[in-house]
């Protein structure tokens, strides 16, 4: 029951940033939903490197790990949004920047969890080198 | 306006974490490595609700403040981007390449198609009424 506090807060944040930021894109939005990509983009990044440091290099409680990560971040990014825009853009015929839209997210949005990946794995194996050294 | 998509945060994030878990719970198996269902089985679920709100607040039959609620905030926060590209390099990096390619191919075919069949099941209706 207390985890789905740590969640639903996370959730909360999480919703009110993306919306925020989708308001702050809004005139740069019109043709091309270009705030949910950025979003996507900057959430997928950031989930890979929390979800590989925070095991190894701080070790935070679990609660920590549901409101930053399951709640905040997950909520932050979209699945659903993602969906609508691609198919507006497709029944507005704007296949090519559809096309676009969805390859970009997809492919870039893997590459970003693949590079947050990475470096949360660099910043763990420096902290497990100084503890081996000791 | 915003703390409303706020409050269907709350319940997106909730509902997606409980459900999540009780899939994976009754269908992730022994395998170290499963497919990752949950996710998959929220966001397309979550593309086709939102579809139905949209095709609804197209025809007016849904307030600015409802989109808020139940479409920014309630689908935004269920479905995830973020969880979807970590589960996917996670099969990558075990190897599991089928699975990851059947995964990333199958969520974006079945969340557009869920979201497309929204919108549409919207406009039967209303061109019955």
């Amino acid at each position: 029951m207390r985890e789905l506090i740590y969640v639903g807060a996370g959730g909360f944040l999480g919703t009110v940033l993306r919306y925020g930021v989708q308001l702050w894109l809004e005139p740069a939005s019109a043709n091309f939903p270009l705030a949910v990509l950025m979003i996507n983009l900057a959430g997928c990044f950031f989930l890979g490197w929390f979800f590989t440091i925070t095991p190894v290099k701080w070790r935070i409680p679990a609660e920590w790990r549901l409101l930053i990560g399951t709640g905040f971040t997950g909520a932050f990014t979209t699945f659903s949004t993602f969906s609508i825009d691609s198919i507006q853009l497709l029944q507005d015929r704007q296949v090519v920047l559809a096309v676009s839209y969805i390859l970009l997210s997809v492919v870039i949005g893997l590459l970003m969890s693949f590079l947050g990946i990475k470096i949360g794995e660099r910043m763990s194996l420096s902290r497990l080198a100084k503890e081996n050294s000791l | 306006m915003i703390w409303l998509a706020g409050l269907g945060g709350i319940a997106g994030a909730i509902m997606r974490y409980t459900l999540g878990r009780y899939i994976m719970k009754r269908a992730g198996g022994q395998s170290p490595h499963p497919f990752p269902l949950g996710t998959w089985v929220i966001n397309i679920s979550g593309s086709f609700l939102l579809g139905l709100l949209f095709g609804l607040s197209k025809a007016e039959l849904l307030t600015s403040l409802w989109w808020a609620l139940l479409g920014v905030g309630f689908c935004g926060a269920y479905t995830t981007f973020s969880t979807f590209g970590y589960e996917t390099m996670q099969l990558i990096t075990a190897n599991k390449l089928r699975k990851a390619c059947l995964y990333v191919i199958s969520s974006v075919t079945l969340g557009l198609i869920a979201a497309w069949f929204g919108i549409w099941v919207v406009g039967i209706f209303i061109h019955k009424g």
